[in-house]
């Protein structure tokens, strides 16, 4: 179709008649969203994408991710890139390869269309890079003051071959604990962008794929029990769901948890706890403690898993506890996040 | 991070608590109490409970400024925001506090309010600019420690003519609430007192004096790191075995003998004392609470909407926040500590607060009681 004026990427804003289903919103989908997002299924124009089934020995997996970051842009990443890295990382964590995502847009009445073009550009970027197609989306404009800029929904489907799949429910007694990076990168970034906080490095979101890595690890042929990726709610969070679905303890070594040291700093300095702020880009695996260097040399081998570490070990505990032998020689228990983790006042 | 790792170092913790064994004399069984919430949530949060010997224990003090706020208080900061619907700022701890009629600041939000967590005080005054159409209440609360950015908020506010603004005055001081204690017949026998740290850089260490010529009790004023208390129970025990009562500071990287003037200036030029407090566990006790004085009324929330008044609230007929403020109780004595009061949904104001005793010993400790 020919418009009679192109969109004004430089000064341009979201106005109601792009979320019309009219004329507008079939502009801001040529020009903008399938222009960037390009693939054949998209190219088909129709109201779904129509996907090639698994091969026999497969099965599908799905899942879906809300995301409402505030403020849409932060360092080391963007409400476009994360959404597309949310999605495929919990498709990841069931030991399945993404292939296709699905994406939904809420626009707010008045968002810069620079500042969505930014995001679309660097969900594609992500999507590209991730190897996973966006075959079908939508958008909708809700008024002025009804949405935070944007919001973006994405669902993910991928593939997930025969054999031992990781599950939360099979964390063992003696199974050893792995994190494939440092804690808190994510949660950090935002709230010192939020917070208008300075540091001397300034704290990047680790928002990434983990696929990939999910892969190398997967090459290793240990067998996986758990994986998971702490995202909201940190790796403390993480923990004690995995214990109560395996019915089973944890114990922590605070020492052997890796922290980037800005990041440590700023939590010291909010009142925050690293192991309840979130990530973006780091995942936990649980296999048997024999199993444990091969799967750690895998992971460090990879790009995404360099700072990989044995942070701890499953026990035997009816009452699920995650409890955490404390860098002082000291011993402490590590409970779920309460409602939202305030800083401290005093 | 420079100047923290040092205070958590673990073979000097080792050293440490090696040390306290040693002090710790085997006939004797020590009883101290740590005034501060912040002390409290370190020992719990660093595993530092585990490292002394069975007859040392730790009580917990009612220095945690969520804990000791009483209901109607909370109940008033709620009635501003819902019936004056003004823009009620408060700090992010305050918000789960559960008041009268099953509401929280954090449930009247959901309902309507304009409820805001603020960082600072600073925060506040800075909403007030922003929203000159609407009345803007900062809900100010704790202990000489935020007292100060409170006062100087209120200073600002009168120079900029900032005339939607005041403040919902909660402040309280440390020295009556813990001649409060020290008189509660039955939290004795007390051997020692872990004196505050952030209070104490104000207030500066002098003013313990009255406590350990009045009740014989030795203080030790400790920093809020592990290394920082370890040492402060050290001191304590040492004082105990020789048979002293006096004012030992350990936190002397911190704090003077005659701690910050010009903050204390600022708290005398800005605030008054109230004649009574109602303290949630202690009562109400005469001389402990801070009002806005005559000169800054026109910031002064319970001048400026003076439809409300003050109304005491009994505390929950099941809950010992009370007792367990006052050192008669450990949280695990609570017949609703765990089952019907937990973080999620808090019953009393001890569990709301990570500086509160029950919320310290249910996210950190819980083990110590089923084992």
């Amino acid at each position: 179709m020919s418009y009679v004026k192109p969109l004004d990427f430089k000064h341009g804003r979201i106005d109601m008649s792009h979320g019309s289903g009219g004329r507008a919103s079939a502009q801001l989908i040529e020009s903008l969203f399938a222009a960037a997002f390009d693939n054949e299924f998209l190219r088909q124009g129709n109201d779904g994408a129509v996907l090639p089934l698994p091969p026999p020995d497969c099965r599908l997996v799905m899942s879906t991710d809300a995301h409402v970051v505030s403020p849409l842009f932060f360092p080391g990443g963007d409400i476009g890139s994360l959404s597309v890295h949310g999605t495929i990382n919990d498709v990841a964590m069931m030991g399945a390869t993404p292939l296709w995502l699905s994406a939904s847009f809420i626009l707010e009445e008045g968002l810069p269309l620079a500042d969505l073009q930014r995001i679309v550009q660097s969900m594609a970027d992500a999507a590209q890079e991730a190897g996973v197609a966006i075959v079908t989306g939508d958008t909708k404009v809700v008024e002025r003051n009804k949405g935070d800029g944007m919001y973006i929904s994405t669902t993910g489907i991928g593939y997930l071959a025969k054999g031992n799949a990781p599950a939360g429910s099979r964390a063992r007694a003696g199974d050893a604990i792995l994190l494939s990076g440092t804690l808190g990168d994510h949660g950090m970034a935002i709230l010192s962008q939020r917070e208008g906080l300075q540091f001397d490095s300034p704290i990047r979101s680790d928002s990434a794929s983990l696929h990939g890595l999910v892969a190398a690890m997967q090459t290793s042929s240990v067998d996986i029990h758990v994986l998971r990726d702490p995202t909201r709610g940190g790796l403390a969070t993480t923990l004690n769901e995995i214990a109560r679905q395996s019915k089973v303890g944890m114990l922590l070594d605070e020492a052997a948890i890796p922290l980037n040291r800005t990041v440590a700093a700023a939590c010291e300095f909010l009142g925050l706890d690293p192991l309840y702020v979130a990530n973006e880009g780091k995942l936990v695996a649980i296999c048997r403690a024999e199993d444990a260097d091969k799967l750690l040399t895998a992971m460090r081998a990879h790009p995404l898993g360099q700072a990989a570490a044995l942070i701890g070990q499953v026990v035997v505990d009816a009452s699920c506890f995650v409890e955490m032998r404390t860098r002082l020689g000291g011993r402490r228990m590590v409970d779920m996040l309460t409602g939202e983790q305030l800083p401290r006042i005093c | 991070m420079r100047y923290i790792d040092e205070f958590r170092d673990a073979a000097l913790a080792r050293n440490l608590a090696t040390s306290i064994a040693h002090a710790a004399q085997p006939q004797q069984h020590y009883r101290l109490m740590e005034f501060c919430g912040g002390h409290t949530h370190a020992l719990s949060r660093y595993g530092v409970l585990g490292m002394l010997p069975n007859n040392v224990q730790m009580i917990h003090g009612p220095g945690c400024p969520v804990c000791v706020l009483p209901i109607g208080r909370i109940d008033f900061a709620i009635r501003l925001a819902l019936e004056h619907e003004v823009i009620l700022c408060s700090y992010g701890d305050c918000l789960r506090v559960p008041a009268s009629n099953g509401l929280s600041l954090l449930k009247a939000k959901a309902q309507g309010a304009d409820v805001r967590m603020v960082y600072s005080a600073l925060d506040a005054l800075k909403i007030a600019r922003l929203n000159p159409t609407r009345q803007i209440v900062f809900f100010a609360i704790g202990f000489e420690t935020t007292t100060p950015p409170t006062a100087s908020i209120i200073k600002q506010a009168q120079q900029e003519k900032i005339n939607n603004f005041s403040v919902l005055c909660n402040h309280v001081l440390t020295l009556p609430a813990m001649e409060s204690i020290l008189t509660q017949p039955s939290v004795l026998p007390l051997h020692g007192l872990v004196g505050p740290a952030h209070v104490s850089t104000v207030i500066g260490s002098e003013p313990y004096q009255s406590i350990t010529t009045r009740f014989r009790v030795p203080v030790v004023i400790s920093g809020f790191e592990p290394l920082d208390i370890m040492q402060g129970i050290l001191m304590l025990l040492r004082q105990v075995n020789e048979g002293r009562a006096e004012v030992e500071n350990e936190f002397t990287r911190a704090v003077t003998p005659q701690g910050n003037r010009k903050a204390q200036a600022l708290v005398l030029e800005v605030f008054e004392l109230r004649d009574t407090f109602e303290w949630r566990g202690l009562g109400t006790l005469p001389d402990s609470g801070l009002k806005i004085c005559a000169a800054f009324a026109d910031f002064d929330a319970e001048k400026r909407f003076t439809d409300l008044h003050y109304v005491s609230v009994p505390d929950h007929k099941a809950c010992e926040c009370g007792s367990i403020l006052r050192g008669e109780k450990r949280p695990q004595d609570c017949k609703i500590f765990g089952s019907v009061c937990t973080p999620d949904n808090p019953i009393g104001s001890c569990m709301v607060s990570s500086e509160g005793a029950c919320a310290a010993h249910y996210t950190y400790g819980r083990r110590s009681v089923n084992a």
